[in-house]
């Protein structure tokens, strides 16, 4: 038995029957991490001495019987710009290097509570900037099933970490495709809920109204499991849903026949790898035996997914982004600045990459008078049309299917020149986030010895449909549970 | 409508974020902003005429609550990430100029 590849589920049925314990669970996880992750590097903090602390305590509520989730000792590791008390947390940049935050996000809370067991923080593109890993500022993350090669991204480290079972489960955060773009290009499942349907609070800003923190994991199942724990109302964030957080798990195994499941035709158009297609076409032949009606629908506008989102971001980033200053918190740089003004403009100098400068100005740029009505607000009212577009969809069928990126995990160093063609890897995954909607990737297959991801769509806080969707193609196959040779 | 950004315009957005900026940057900023903006201007295509903007995804009424005082994070607590603090305050060289 290798306690690293366990689920969450067969890991909590070894705890809970007193065959493992917590702490030898984590000891383990660790020992792999500090073996394997000098190739991966998805970690940027290794969190052992917490980790053991919290496996003690976790072992201690399980032996009185008390408070015992499915989560209790279960090693994570999560996303850099999640708020942890007490643990450096960087957002990959120059700017945060040597951060320690004062609070928890709700979510750190959340899975405190539950005795979840964090292991460490992960690699991510600067503030959630990049489709790749590489423009994390303190070192790229490679793709445990190639080392030459991306993990995706921004959640890159996240994906790499559950790709690579230096975890039990991941969490990630998709503004823009962040979770599942990675998952896609790793091998593992990961699902970006309904915006607004886990708190924010605590989750360092990229764009307000697209961040959406999303767990990562070898299945659908396990990522039901703890979206479960994590989801729900927070007094700290008011766009979070006051409706009740389902238990996902209750019908994860209703069978999917007489179901309707939608096949964007915009989606399936030139350019997309051969072995992504085939993969795509398997798949929906794999629903088509499980009884699902297939039907094409037409989501019209999908290539202004692109540019909708991007300006967008720009904007809301260049905003958000104002709070990095050099004088409350972060890296300061002062020498010789004669004004307050001054040290902003070393700081940001310094501390920010060259896409989070591009970036921001960008947003600024969009912002400015003169450019506000062409670029901002043009942005909005093609994200309205971008929303009805799902609106009419969903009027006709429950879910649905498309590819998470039209290529496999591209090569290190392969796309770093031009920006532009970086943000052309995200065209089948930023849609949904200008739109609000739930979208859960998993494992489709294999492409040149590289994995195929694929993506459920589904609507407003109906993540349910997409969690039993999903589980009915991992009961009839096993992608999923490939893993890398490290 | 095709544009170039040229230095001057990135030299100004880049003082609006009050990001430093060298000559060299400017120019290979400018490049790349022209072909970004240009890709972008696709939406030039996209008839809006009567389409709302959208303001907001999910919940689409304010919420609001009592405006009670709670205990929060104590001045000692929050200075410790500050980079220069004095009696308790977070300190900065000159805002306002001194004449």
């Amino acid at each position: 038995m290798q306690l690293h590849n366990l689920t969450i589920r067969e890991a909590h049925e070894l705890l809970t029957t007193k065959k493992i314990s917590s702490v030898e669970l984590t000891q383990a996880m660790l020992d792999r991490i500090h073996d394997v992750d000098k190739k991966v590097k998805s970690y940027v903090t290794v969190t052992d001495d917490l980790a053991l602390e919290q496996a003690k305590q976790a072992d201690e509520r399980i032996a009185k019987g008390e408070n015992v989730t499915p989560l209790t000792g279960i090693p994570f590791s999560m996303k850099d710009c999640i708020s942890t008390r007490g643990v450096r947390t960087t957002c990959s940049s120059k700017i945060l290097e040597n951060y320690i935050p004062q609070y928890n996000a709700t979510v750190t809370n959340k899975l405190a509570d539950s005795g979840a067991v964090l292991v460490g923080k992960t690699n991510m593109d600067e503030f959630g900037m990049g489709s790749s890993c590489e423009n994390s500022a303190l070192f790229p993350t490679h793709n445990p099933w190639n080392l030459d090669h991306v993990p995706g991204g921004s959640s890159g480290g996240a994906a790499a970490s559950m790709s690579a079972s230096l975890c039990t489960f991941s969490i990630g955060e998709d503004t823009g495709g962040s979770v599942r773009m990675p998952a896609g290009f790793c091998n593992v499942t990961g699902i970006k809920p309904t915006y607004g349907r886990v708190s924010r609070y605590g989750l360092i800003a990229l764009a307000s109204s697209f961040d959406c923190i999303g767990p990562m994991a070898r299945d659908a199942y396990d990522c039901a499991t703890v979206l479960e724990h994590i989801a729900g109302h927070d007094p700290h964030d008011s766009t979070t849903y006051n409706s009740p957080v389902p238990n996902y798990t209750t019908n994860i195994n209703k069978p999917v026949k007489g179901m309707k499941l939608g096949i964007p035709k915009e989606y399936f158009v030139a350019g997309m790898e051969a072995g992504v297609e085939s993969a795509m076409q398997e798949a929906i032949r794999t629903y088509e035996k499980l009884g699902m009606e297939i039907h094409e629908v037409s989501l019209p506008h999908t290539k202004y997914g692109l540019p909708v989102y991007y300006l967008l971001l720009f904007a809301e980033a260049s905003a958000n982004l104002a709070r990095m200053d050099g004088t409350r918190f972060g890296l300061s740089v002062s020498d010789g600045a004669k004004d307050v003004i001054d040290i902003y403009l070393k700081t940001r100098h310094a501390g920010f990459g060259d896409e989070v400068k591009r970036r921001i100005m960008l947003g600024a740029y969009a912002l400015s008078a003169g450019y506000y009505d062409a670029y901002y607000l043009k942005a909005q009212k093609v994200r309205t049309l971008l929303r009805r577009d799902f609106e009419t969809a969903f009027s006709k069928v429950d879910i649905l299917l498309a590819p998470t990126c039209p290529t496999t995990a591209f090569k290190l160093g392969e796309k770093t020149s031009d920006p532009l063609e970086m943000y052309l890897s995200d065209i089948y995954v930023v849609s949904t986030n200008p739109a609000g909607v739930p979208a859960l990737a998993l494992p489709a297959g294999f492409s040149n010895n590289m994995p195929v991801g694929m993506q459920l769509i589904g609507k407003h806080l109906d993540e349910a449909t997409l969690f039993q969707v999903a589980h009915a193609y991992q009961q009839v196959t096993d992608w999923h549970k490939q893993l890398p040779q490290l | 409508m095709t544009q170039t950004i040229d230095t001057k315009t990135v030299k100004h957005v880049a003082f609006l974020v009050r990001l430093g900026i060298s000559e060299e940057e400017a120019q290979t900023f400018s490049g790349q902003f022209s072909s970004i903006i240009d890709y972008f201007n696709m939406l030039n295509e996209v008839d809006t005429e009567n389409v709302p903007p959208a303001s907001d995804i999910a919940n689409a009424e304010n919420v609001l609550r009592e405006d009670v005082v709670k205990p929060s994070m104590s001045r000692e607590e929050f200075l410790k990430n500050a980079p220069n603090s004095e009696r308790g305050y977070v300190k900065v060289p000159t805002v306002l100029g001194d004449e």
